[in-house]
């Protein structure tokens, strides 16, 4: 092999994230850090929208203003998401912490489960919110 | 089998040095944050495109001021604690490392200073 320097290219890969297939459970546990990062910059929208409220009407308007942009909703859509899908997600992981729900299909199953419910329950907080169902707090 | 000296073994602190503390403090701010989560949720969506009046009226009940404040607070405990796993899984590199680790606690103290003080300006009415 020593004299055959250039056959390295046979040698098996390591399975790291370009070279491989993509199991659910990793996907869910990639997406959870990845949300936990975004809601960082989420609760940083929460500190603006409080700022806003005690800075007075004109701030609050302001801030009202850019969220009912497209690019705000957007914005806030991916908020909404990331919070229903940490929040999923991580009930799944505290059942784990307590041993429940370790085999594989029941991870992946419940894996699965977990996009769904965050999805709907992202989409029906902005369904609730566009037909008028929100907002009763006036 | 253990490599560990009965020492360490009882001190039970592990490679860590701290044990399951930081693994401990992030389940309880998660199960904490459970409850709060979903009446941020219920409460977010019932301020939607309400005016400022309704929103200083909402926050002039104690019982929503506390609650927000808790969320708040608990949830940058919570960040501070995930943002710094993954910054020790991804930063090798010992300045660069000890650096965001003060960033991240720095930015978590500033917010929270932040929020708390709109919280008491909203509460004191000024």
């Amino acid at each position: 092999m020593a004299d055959q320097p250039h056959k390295v290219a046979s040698r098996p890969l390591s399975p790291f994230l370009t070279v491989y297939r993509w199991p659910i459970t990793m996907a869910t546990s990639i997406v959870h850090r990845m949300t936990g990062v975004g809601l960082a910059g989420g609760i940083l929208l929460l500190a603006w929208w409080l700022i806003a409220v005690a800075s007075g009407p004109e701030t609050y308007n302001d801030f009202c203003n850019i969220v009912a942009t497209p690019l705000g909703q957007l914005v806030m859509f991916g908020f909404v998401w990331s919070l229903a899908y940490h929040t999923v997600n991580g009930m799944r992981h505290l059942a784990w912490d307590f041993g429940y729900g370790f085999a594989v299909p029941t991870a992946n199953r419940t894996g699965i489960l977990v996009f769904l419910l965050s999805g709907l329950l992202a989409m029906a907080f902005f369904i609730l919110a566009y037909t008028g169902k929100g907002g009763y707090y006036q | 089998m253990s490599l560990e000296t009965p020492l360490r073994k009882a001190q039970g602190l592990g490679s860590s040095h701290s044990g399951v503390n930081h693994f401990w403090r992030q389940r309880v701010s998660a199960v904490i944050l459970i409850p709060l989560t979903l009446w941020f949720a219920v409460s977010a969506l019932g301020l939607v495109g309400a005016h400022e009046a309704s929103v200083l009226y909402f926050l002039s009940h104690p019982l929503n001021a506390v609650l927000l404040g808790t969320f708040i607070l608990t949830a940058l405990y919570h960040m501070a604690l995930g943002l710094q796993e993954v910054i020790l899984d991804y930063v090798p590199h010992e300045g660069a490392k000890l650096l965001l680790m003060i960033l991240n606690h720095g930015f978590a103290f500033a917010v929270a200073a932040a929020c708390v003080f709109a919280l008491l300006r909203i509460a004191v009415g000024t």
